[in-house]
């Protein structure tokens, strides 16, 4: 098999509270190969943000810091790096965007100048060269007017639009992964759909592979090819979107997959919504055994004593359960 | 990166919003002044050698028994003539009092100032970038031992240290120095040096603590995560991304203060013998000058409504969001 795109391997970041060390990241393995789209899904606090951003070593040190493990790039290792050999590899090959498109641009420079400041860097343009590439990014978002716009301030566009402009500005390097962060959860619904489809034609364009962090399992089945599900800072599954969906194995997902609304079943059978009962385990002193064993409806005295390894149950389908 | 030009019609409202405020301030001011104890023929009646008749006359001449609001009309109507008075004690124009004295005031504000600012906004960035380091908390240190010392005594400690045991400058401000040509400047910014230090520190001081916390707000912003992961480097993404948003209360602390800057100008000045508006002031008030005071504090009061003017603009020129709305 050729090798992946990104491949994490047992990452653990953890951040130095005045309560203690809080184990954000604890031994997350997973991979994303070119041109894919890879869901990571699980509920608050399970990690997932602190993943994303430890690909782009956005995490502040201190308080956070690197236990252990490895984030391979294209097979070299990103955590070694100084940061300003972080900064020939963000935005130029690993780009980012964020989930309140509110908050992500600054408020005091026009959109234009945004995107330009990244063109002009990696691409070594000038700066009207950069800001006519601006505005041809922003054309690829379907921003309308795009020559106008460009000269336009954040506050000059809405919430939906700026994700645009966000991801117009993620995509106008071409890096080859592009780690979106809930894009979706802050916007309208209707806008939702349309950012998605958004990332799926640019992805399209420009083959880039993308890594997908949601809690919304239906936008996983929608674009994703394969799954990773994490739960308290661990990888509790893995599988394609097909298995996953069609054969959860860890009792987390399969809570996780009860609990999406289904419009059809709930109008005839007046079936109520299933919520996985309990909450995340604190992640200070996490507990010795499986995570998630003090919600689990099948725990048994094995779970509580070692956390299980991951197993593989079918091609390419792992899951950390006993079960 | 371009930066947003300012509208006109933003300056010239704000410019129009000046008029109404400077007409309230004169009015208290006219009034506080006019209701104070104190009368500026108090001198003459214990003269024995100004008789009743004389005396009421004058008070008529100068209307000083007129109704306040006629008083006050009379004033404002002169003032709009480019007449503000005379003084009753040195017998001078009052504008021509307050020109003399002026420009050593703004020189020395403005120099202090100056200094402030330019310690404030690295050191304050600096700190913030570093939070609870070495440097952050020998500069806070200096900065809350710098905003406590209240300026009368960090101003007697530098006359001890430097005009009186070191004798390097001199501690009475001389607006007569009979030296011309390069000797001239020399001697003015040697006499400058301790005034404007003393309240360059003091200010910058309060300043760096405001700097700090300022850019400690921005730089969590998600904003400026985005920024890092654009890969521009650490210096431009403060440079650019954090300083610039993080100025923007900056420049309403430092205009807001300016009323502060001015009182604490007139307590500098008076121990340093500076000839500025404030020791005019001072004495002015000793002798119950009324006509100079209420020009001295006019002035002052439209120096500071300038100044929220200047602060106007440069927040419109700093924040686009402002001027659009």
């Amino acid at each position: 098999m050729a090798e992946p795109l990104l491949d994490i391997r047992g990452l653990k970041t953890w951040f130095k509270t005045d309560d203690g060390m809080v184990r954000a990241v604890d031994g997350v393995d997973l991979h994303i190969d070119r041109g894919e789209t890879l869901g990571v899904v699980g509920e608050s606090g399970c990690g997932k943000t602190v993943t994303a951003r430890s690909v782009l070593k956005l995490i502040d040190m201190p308080p956070g810091r690197f236990e252990a493990g490895q984030i391979l790039w294209q097979g070299r290792d990103l955590i070694p790096l100084s940061m300003e050999e972080m900064d020939k590899i963000r935005a130029k090959e690993i780009a980012i965007i964020f989930q309140e498109p509110m908050t992500s641009l600054n408020p005091v420079y026009t959109v234009g100048d945004q995107i330009a400041e990244v063109i002009a860097l990696h691409q070594k343009l000038s700066r009207k060269q950069a800001i006519a590439g601006a505005a041809e990014m922003l054309r690829l978002v379907n921003i309308p007017n795009p020559q106008r716009r460009v000269h336009d301030y954040p506050h000059q566009f809405s919430g939906g639009m700026r994700q645009r402009v966000m991801i117009a500005m993620a995509l106008s390097c071409q890096p080859k992964l592009l780690i979106a962060d809930e894009p979706t959860t802050a916007l309208d619904v209707t806008i939702q759909a349309q950012i998605l489809e958004l990332m799926q034609e640019m992805k399209e364009r420009f083959g880039m592979a993308i890594m997908l962090i949601t809690h919304a399992m239906g936008v996983v089945a929608e674009t994703c090819q394969r799954v990773t599900v994490m739960y308290a800072g661990n990888v509790v599954e893995e599988a394609s979107v097909e298995a996953l969906f069609g054969d959860p194995r860890h009792p987390y997902t399969q809570g996780l997959i009860r609990s999406i609304p289904r419009v059809d079943r709930s109008a005839e059978k007046k079936q109520r919504l299933e919520a996985i009962a309990g909450t995340v385990p604190n992640l200070l002193e996490p507990p010795p055994g499986c995570r998630f064993a003090a919600r689990c409806k099948f725990a048994m005295d094995v779970c509580t004593q070692a956390v299980p390894p991951l197993k593989e149950v079918g091609p390419g389908h792992y899951v950390r359960c006993v079960l | 990166m371009q930066v947003h030009r300012v509208s006109r019609q933003y300056v010239i409202r704000k410019l129009l919003i000046m008029i109404p405020s400077l007409l309230g301030i004169s009015i208290v001011l006219f009034a506080l002044l006019a209701l104070a104890p104190g009368d500026p023929f108090d001198e003459l009646a214990t003269n024995p050698a100004v008789p009743p008749e004389v005396r009421a006359a004058l008070r008529a001449k100068f209307g000083l028994d007129d109704p306040i609001w006629m008083r006050y009309w009379h004033w404002l109507i002169a003032l709009l003539q480019g007449d503000w008075g005379f003084s009753f004690v040195s017998r001078m124009d009052v504008s021509t009092l307050i020109l003399q004295r002026l420009p050593v005031t703004l020189v020395v504000i403005g120099a202090s100032q100056i200094l402030a600012i330019a310690i404030a906004i690295p050191v304050g960035v600096l700190a913030a970038t570093r939070p609870y380091s070495l440097f952050d908390q020998i500069a806070n240190t200096f900065a809350f031992i710098g905003f406590s010392l209240p300026t009368f005594f960090t101003g007697l400690v530098l006359i001890l240290v430097f005009s009186i045991q070191l004798d390097w400058l001199p501690f009475v401000y001389r607006a007569d120095i009979s030296a011309t040509g390069w000797e001239f400047y020399w001697e003015h910014i040697k006499q400058s040096i301790m005034p404007v230090t003393v309240l360059g520190l003091f200010q910058g001081a309060a300043l760096v603590r405001f700097v700090r916390s300022s850019v400690l707000d921005v730089i969590r912003l998600d904003y400026v995560t985005t920024a890092r992961s654009k890969g521009i480097g650490e210096r431009k993404v403060i440079t650019r991304h954090v300083v610039r948003t993080a100025l923007i209360p900056v420049v309403t602390l430092v205009a807001l203060q300016m009323p502060i800057v001015f009182s604490g100008a007139v307590v500098t000045e008076q121990i340093f013998r500076v000839p500025g508006i404030g020791s005019l002031l001072i004495t002015s008030m000793l002798s119950n000058d009324t006509p100079v005071v209420m020009g001295v504090t006019f002035v002052s009061a439209c120096l500071v409504v300038f100044f929220n003017l200047i602060a106007d603009i440069l927040y419109g020129w700093l924040d686009p969001r402002i001027a659009f709305r």
